[in-house]
């Protein structure tokens, strides 16, 4: 068996390979893609040599951890950086900016994360995406939205970040945009035009914010390096007393506000819900490995730079988004808002456990999320394939019959994701609620702000189990509900007319949120439902060939009232495949894809990549490879020499006293007890509740739902919080661009016209004399000569005599001239 | 007789000439009219020579003059022939090709 240490001459050129083989495949797609009829399986094998690659250099990284040697790679340590303002290194460090990989436990297992999913979502959405119009450019931008993950994960300074957070912004853009082209897919046109704006304008708000932290940063040490970052704030605290200077505060809020623009936290995580408006699979790439995760990622980089106002900050957003989506999803019946929500406030965990100091325990999360999550969005892009492109979980019901292989993963997914003990989400969950207690436990440091965390995020994640089996006993059990309820809601459609068939349920709101937005697709749904009633047959015609059917309630419904009554009509309609309206289960290459990522979303906590001993002994393999001293030490040690500061007792527990430090063991074991239990109850008691609400009691969800009157109305519409964007920031965005196109079309256009006028005055007036006088000039000379011509053509006869006579003349008279003078 | 006899019959000899110039409708007597003016020419250079105080001047201007109206005819001739060949006609109202 070869050694499995890190080789830097070898392991870096791999390292630069991995973000390559996307970039090349992009390139190759982008501009070939006509020659290359296989180009998605091309990419796809790309990815899955991506994949075998940073599975490998995180075995190294693991085996490292498990042999007690440092893990910690700069590749400028072994002679590769890349001087980007100034190649040949003339200039000293401070003032040049050096590009350069950094691979350290984290890196490492982020890497192999990023390159699994990537390798799932290929592979899915080649069953997935199959026959959509864009099919080549949809492969070309994942690849590249991949490429930036992986860039970003490797990036040894907050520039290259930067670079990478910034084009993965783009390519979310392009991907959630899919449909923008796609006028023939008339919902989703509309949804995901504004959709793809709404999730780049809002995470350009965090941007900015990070930007301005990098300039701070950039302004107070000169370097951008994380290495350089962490020891120079180190030593920045330690000159100030111990105490964080305020101006490092503000950076890392600013740092801060770029993870909550890119992983969805509240305020700004209204763009997440929305980016369902793009494929199925780009949904599952946002949620799990890339997008979102690269906020947290920031965080988990940036961490020795937060002060503890900052780290206060980062708990209240983080457990406040982790309560608030959650309450959320569980009103929610669009299957992918459901996960989309479920997502928001799983990030809330991440976030907050950053903020309660379990930097660890948030990293742990994000990457054991990647997995279930990756596989519940991929699992509900596989029903939703089956249920022909119907979203709504009314319209669903007793699947696992139907779709045996999806059940399965979804299933193991949710119990993950619920935290079922000996799940992987379990172990992660468990650790940032670990996290909180030991914060609430620390009597002589008591942190209110801990205590608020704990309390928001164990009810976060009892309405985690919650929403998720509701999500399974709605979809997957008892009757299929899609054919009656068809009948039922065109009945409704009928006696309504144009009125919306569930009004109470603000229908249109479901999936839009904005309200305008809202207004516009509630006409639109309306009006398309009766267009499809009425003239859906080239719907039906054109389902088999890729064809999407809006996902709004109404319009499905709609479509397949329509697609019914043609089938009716024609008789011979079930021949294109999909049976007449019964489900059926994706082809393998999408429920490939589901299992590698249902397997891993279960054991991917405790048992991947680790030996039978340490999943024996407890340890995840997560445990085994990132710590905070892995991930921070090397750099800080340099300096450690004596002083102790807030920064470094953040979590340098060992530097407590002897006492302090039984103290401290004693607060572990006991905050581990406690979350260990009280999760496991916790999720326990969710899923016994929606086993009761949606199996046993089917009319208590009514029920309760008209005891809560206006509270459940505020939670179904999102507590507003959409409306009230629109109102503080889009309303006086709309008006102040009105008073602008005012402006612009009435003083601007108006000067311009003014200078128009008179320029067309003056030249009127210049013609005039040019007609005039210049002209009248010009023609009078011509009269002239032409009057005189015929004047003296009278004299000019040609005849000799005539002429000699003149001269005759002409001397008698200059005779007779000479004579008389 | 005195020098005013030999004026006015040169004189009148011009006036002849010019007359025929002016009012004949066939070219040869325009030349002719042509001959008649040089030689009332030459008749005032013979007497103002035989009245004057010049030597013989006069007469070789005569002389001279002789000579040119010789070579003048025969140029004046040959211009007529062509003419003719042009215009079928030797009346100068026909040849009006100058007013061109």
């Amino acid at each position: 068996m070869p050694s499995l240490a890190f080789d830097p001459a070898l392991d870096f050129k791999l390292l630069l390979a991995v973000p390559a083989i996307p970039l090349i495949g992009y390139v190759l797609q982008i501009f070939l893609r006509r020659r290359l009829p296989h180009g998605d399986k091309l990419l796809t094998f790309g990815m899955f040599v991506v994949m075998c690659l940073t599975v490998y250099l995180g075995a190294k990284g693991l085996y490292a951890a498990q042999h007690g040697t440092r893990f910690f790679h700069q590749s400028r340590d072994a002679g590769l950086g890349f001087g980007w303002l100034y190649p040949d290194g003339s200039v000293p460090e401070g003032q040049n900016i050096v590009l350069g990989i950094l691979y350290d436990p984290l890196g490492a297992a982020m890497l192999a994360v990023v390159g699994i999913v990537s390798f799932c979502v290929h592979l899915f959405s080649i069953g997935y995406v199959h026959g959509d119009k864009r099919y080549a450019i949809f492969f070309a931008n994942i690849s590249l939205f991949t490429f930036a993950m992986l860039g970003l994960v490797l990036a040894d300074n907050l520039l290259v970040l930067f670079i990478f957070w910034e084009l993965m912004g783009a390519m979310s853009y392009l991907l959630i945009g899919h449909f923008a082209h796609d006028p023939g897919q008339p919902f989703f046109h509309r949804w995901a035009t504004w959709a793809c704006k709404k999730a780049f304008l809002t995470t350009r708000v965090g941007d900015v914010l990070l930007f301005i932290g990098i300039f701070i940063l950039w302004d107070k040490f000169h370097t951008l390096r994380f290495t350089e970052l962490w020891a120079a704030a180190q030593a920045t605290v330690a000159e100030n007393g111990g105490e964080f200077p305020t101006w490092l505060t503000w950076a890392g809020l600013c740092v801060f506000g770029g993870t909550v623009g890119k992983s969805a936290q509240f305020p700004l995580h209204i763009w997440l819900p929305d980016a369902m408006a793009g494929p199925t699979p780009v949904s599952a790439m946002i949620h799990a490995a890339t997008m979102v995760a690269a906020g947290v990622f920031l965080l988990g980089r940036m961490y020795p730079l937060l002060s503890p106002t900052v780290l206060s900050v980062v708990t209240v957003v983080g457990a406040t988004t982790a309560l608030f989506a959650a309450t959320i999803g569980t009103t929610c019946y669009d299957l992918k808002a459901v996960l989309a929500y479920s997502t928001i406030s799983q990030l809330g965990f991440m976030v907050a456990a950053v903020g309660l100091g379990g930097v660890v325990a948030g990293m742990f999360h994000m990457t054991t999320h990647a997995f279930f999550k990756a596989c519940l969005f991929l699992s509900a892009g596989s029903v939703i394939h089956g249920c022909h492109h119907v979203q709504d979980m009314r319209l669903m019901g007793g699947l696992r019959k139907s779709m045996p292989i999806t059940f399965a993963c979804t299933l193991a997914c949710t119990l993950a994701i619920a935290g079922v003990p000996l799940f992987s989400g379990f172990y992660s969950k468990d650790k940032i609620i670990q996290a909180g207690w030991l914060q609430v436990l620390d009597v002589e440091h008591f942190n209110g702000w801990a205590l608020y965390a704990l309390l928001a995020l164990s009810t976060a994640a009892a309405l985690t189990a919650f929403y998720m089996f509701r999500l399974i006993f709605l979809t997957f059990f008892g009757e299929y509900r899609g054919n009656q309820e068809r009948h039922r809601f065109s009945a409704m459609l009928a006696r309504e007319g144009v009125e919306g068939p569930d009004p109470n349920e603000h229908a249109a709101q479901e999936l839009h949120g904005a309200h305008a937005h809202a207004e516009a697709g509630h006409d639109h749904a309306h009006g398309d439902a009766q267009g499809h009633a009425h003239g859906g047959a080239e719907h039906g015609h054109a389902h088999d060939t890729g064809h999407r059917s809006p996902a709004h309630r109404v319009q499905p419904i709609a479509h397949s009232v329509a697609h019914e009554a043609h089938g009716a009509g024609h008789g011979g309609h079930a021949e294109h495949g999909h049976g007449a309206h019964e489900p059926h289960e994706s082809p393998p290459v999408m429920t490939i894809a589901l299992v590698i990522l249902a397997f891993l979303g279960v054991f991917g906590g405790h048992f991947w990549l680790t030996s039978p001993q340490t999943a024996l002994s407890g340890h995840p393999w997560f445990e085994e490879l990132v710590t905070v001293p892995s991930l921070y030490a090397p750099e800080l040690e340099r300096s450690e020499n004596g002083i102790d500061t807030t920064a470094l007792a953040k979590w340098a527990a060992p530097k407590l006293s002897e006492h302090a430090r039984e103290h401290h063991e004693h607060l572990v074991h006991r905050a581990h007890s406690l979350a260990a239990w009280g999760s496991t109850l916790i999720a326990l008691f969710g899923i016994a509740l929606a086993t009761l609400l949606y199996v046993l009691r089917p009319e208590l969800p009514g029920r309760i739902v008209g005891a809560l009157g206006q509270v459940y109305t505020l939670v179904r519409r999102k507590y507003f919080i959409d409306e009230l964007v629109e109102a503080s920031v889009l309303r006086p965005t709309w008006a102040l661009t009105r008073t602008l196109k005012w402006f612009d079309e009435n003083v601007v256009d108006g000067l311009v016209k003014l200078v128009g006028r008179l320029n067309k005055l003056l030249g009127q007036l210049s013609a005039w004399f040019d007609k005039v006088f210049i002209d009248g000039a010009v023609n009078a000379v011509a009269m002239a000569s032409q009057v005189f011509g015929a004047a003296f053509r009278l004299v000019q006869t040609g005849r000799i005599q005539q002429y000699a006579a003149f001269a005759v003349g002409g001397a008698v008279l200059t005779a007779a001239w000479l004579i008389l003078a | 007789m005195g020098l005013g006899a030999y004026v006015a019959v040169s004189a009148a000899l011009f006036v002849l000439g010019l007359i025929a110039i002016l009012v004949r409708r066939n070219v040869i007597y325009i030349l002719m009219g042509i001959e008649m003016i040089l030689n009332a020419a030459n008749i005032n250079f013979v007497a103002f020579n035989r009245f004057g105080s010049m030597k013989l001047d006069g007469q070789m201007f005569a002389v001279f003059v002789i000579i040119l109206a010789a070579a003048e005819a025969a140029v004046a001739l040959a211009i007529v022939l062509n003419v003719f060949n042009l215009f079928d006609s030797v009346k100068p109202s026909e040849a009006d090709l100058l007013r061109e």
